[in-house]
């Protein structure tokens, strides 16, 4: 599904040249769920943004589906980014003058479906985070839970190929996150290809593998066996 | 352009910006709405000056009488000079080549009187061609004609005034007035644009005022029209010409300050025409400036706006927003807010100005308007430049990476 080769990256700041990225091979298949681990300045939050089409490498080669991510136009990111990939971010970013039921449909909006069929599959990703009854309230009347639940409904709206959180725990507690990473699980379970860049142990651990980065290197890719949110609880 | 959707996004957008939205709109609507109301104060203004000084004709000089105030050639000074018929038609014969017509005047105040009605009107002795000097509009009956004068005949040019006061509701043309004690014929009533004052005028021929007076040849003004296609310097040297002609003709001092009196009236209206122009530069001059000032204000606005919305543009790029669609969203909207809120403005602003209407007469205000034209030109000025403040920012807001956008809070 994902295939990174020798991808390098670097950040100019002011006369000096940050290496942030020094040569990352990783290749995820199909139904995958990776945690990606590294403290801060580890490069993992630059590495995520490359695979989400958000950012490019300075050199090496992506391919995503079979696809080449290479010198892409600002539109042709945006389509596969609408296509291939769906988000999940810390601070939510859900627009906060649209309902529940509107942000999920967002994705289908710039997918260009009829509004008719946007609000049929909007309302079925919002059952399926189990938050159907909250469709017509504002992200403002939702905790924080549940405002990360309408994200990852908004990301699997799309039906994407890989679905990338960055951080999607760090801003709940710690019974909220173990809810969201069930949930996460789940949709796993289904098939989804699902990347989480976290700098929480506990989390990484309901991964089934780990990869871990230091200095921008892969210093640890490993397999886990996988603990279910509920051990913790 | 014509998606519906992306007008439901944009109407969906709208609403639930109440605040940002009133800015933009009120920012665009209120600097129509003073544009407007400036330009046309500053109409109303331009109005009013054409009103008081463009009533009479133009290319006229006027001569009056006056005591003298040096001695000269054996006359001593205090001398009165009194104008007749006979320098009329020297000048006549003097300056053919500049002279397009000449008429006089003689005052005479005095009791008019019809049936039981009677007042004092003042009465102007004079010729046909006072009709061109004057702007005189006849509404019904005829002028003064030469076989009027010729043949001094008692006949009456009344004003609109006069008739209204001494006649009511009765048709004037044929009747009999008194004026002075001598029986008048009605044969023509007359309005004037200088207003009410010179609608209280009644005109009668001069040779019937002379011959009623005890068969004198005075004048009291001489009115000398010159020819409309003289240039300025032409005119200029004339009056002055005309000026020395006199004072050799009736013996004045070529210095002296009084005896006779000329007044160029051209002269004048060149003078009126620049403060005119002047006028005009200051009313452009305010309306540019508020225009100008709107433009800020909305461009303000938009640079505010699409910083505001950084984040969530930031969001919609992530969830496949292409860069031409956030430019596009963007946009439409801020045209759409101007385009309401400029008409709003420009309906508010004409509003206003026919609601003030004649109220601000008293302080040389008078019909104050736009023409559509202009009032339509600005706000389409505005609505552009409302657009390019708000296609700027848009531009370098789809430009910024998404990621970028994102963190901004």
């Amino acid at each position: 599904m994902i295939s990174l080769s020798n991808i390098y990256k670097s950040y100019q700041t002011g006369q000096s040249t940050l290496q942030v990225l020094k040569g990352i091979d990783l290749e995820i298949a199909q139904g995958e769920m990776v945690a990606i681990m590294g403290s801060s300045g580890s490069g993992k939050s630059t590495l995520l943004n490359i695979l989400g089409i958000l950012d490019e490498a300075d050199q090496g080669k992506y391919v995503l589906d079979n696809t080449l991510i290479e010198n892409l136009s600002e539109r042709k990111a945006a389509l596969y980014r609408n296509r291939f990939l769906g988000f999940i971010f810390q601070s939510f970013n859900l627009i906060n003058y649209k309902t529940a039921l509107e942000n999920v449909a967002m994705p289908l909006y710039y997918q260009g479906l009829p509004r008719k069929e946007r609000i049929e599959k909007a309302n079925y990703y919002l059952e399926k985070v189990g938050l159907a009854d909250w469709a017509t309230h504002l992200p403002g009347e939702l905790s924080g839970g549940q405002k990360q639940r309408v994200a990852i409904a908004r990301a699997l709206a799309a039906d994407p190929k890989v679905l990338l959180a960055d951080e999607p725990t760090g801003a709940l507690d710690s019974a909220t996150s173990y809810e969201v990473m069930e949930l996460v699980r789940k949709i796993n379970e289904e098939g989804k290809t699902i990347l989480i860049v976290t700098h929480e142990n506990d989390i990484a651990q309901m991964c089934k593998r780990l990869v871990h980065l230091k200095d921008g290197v892969i210093i640890e890719d490993k397999l886990v066996q996988s603990q279910s949110p509920k051990e913790y609880v | 352009m014509f998606d519906r959707d992306r007008w439901e996004e944009i109407f969906q957008t709208i609403a639930k910006n109440r605040l940002r939205t009133f800015l933009s709109g009120f920012t665009v609507a209120l600097g129509i709405f003073i544009f407007v109301i400036l330009f046309g104060l500053g109409n109303g203004l331009k109005n009013t000056f054409q009103e008081f000084f463009l009533d009479d004709a133009t290319n006229i000089i006027r001569l009056y009488p006056g005591n003298t105030s040096k001695p000269y050639k054996g006359y001593k000074t205090g001398r009165n000079i009194q104008f007749t018929n006979e320098d009329v038609e020297a000048i006549e014969k003097a300056f053919p080549q500049y002279v397009d017509y000449l008429t006089v005047r003689i005052y005479r105040n005095g009791e008019v009187r019809y049936g039981t009605h009677s007042n004092s009107y003042s009465v102007r002795g004079t010729s046909p061609e006072h009709l061109f000097a004057e702007n005189t509009i006849i509404m019904k009956g005829r002028y003064l004609n030469y076989s009027d004068i010729a043949n001094a005949e008692k006949h009456a040019v009344i004003g609109r005034l006069v008739e209204k006061d001494l006649f009511e509701e009765e048709d004037a043309i044929g009747k009999y007035i008194r004026i002075r004690g001598s029986t008048f014929k009605v044969i023509g009533v007359f309005q004037d644009q200088a207003g009410d004052n010179e609608e209280r005028n009644i005109y009668a021929p001069y040779s019937t005022v002379q011959l009623l007076d005890g068969g004198h040849e005075y004048v009291d003004q001489i009115i000398v029209a010159f020819k409309p296609t003289l240039s300025y310097g032409t005119v200029l040297m004339f009056a002055e010409e005309l000026n020395k002609y006199m004072r050799e003709r009736l013996i004045i001092h070529p210095d002296d300050n009084g005896g006779i009196y000329l007044r160029n009236v051209a002269k004048d209206y060149q003078q009126n025409q620049q403060f005119a122009t002047v006028l005009q530069i200051i009313v452009s001059f305010v309306g540019l400036g508020t225009l100008i000032a709107g433009i800020i204000g909305i461009s303000n606005i938009m640079v505010f706006v699409i910083k505001e919305r950084t984040k969530e543009l930031g969001i919609r790029k992530a969830l496949g927003a292409t860069p031409s669609s956030i430019i596009g969203m963007v946009l439409q909207e801020s045209i759409l807010i101007t385009i309401v809120s400029g008409y709003l403005g420009l309906m508010a602003g004409v509003g206003v100005l026919s609601w003030v209407g004649d109220t601000l007469k008293p302080y040389f205000i008078r019909n104050p308007e736009i023409d559509l034209g202009t009032a339509l030109g600005a706000t389409i000025i505005l609505i552009i430049c409302g657009g390019i403040a708000g296609y700027i920012p848009a531009r370098r807001a789809a430009k910024i990476k998404p990621i970028v956008a994102l963190r901004d809070e």
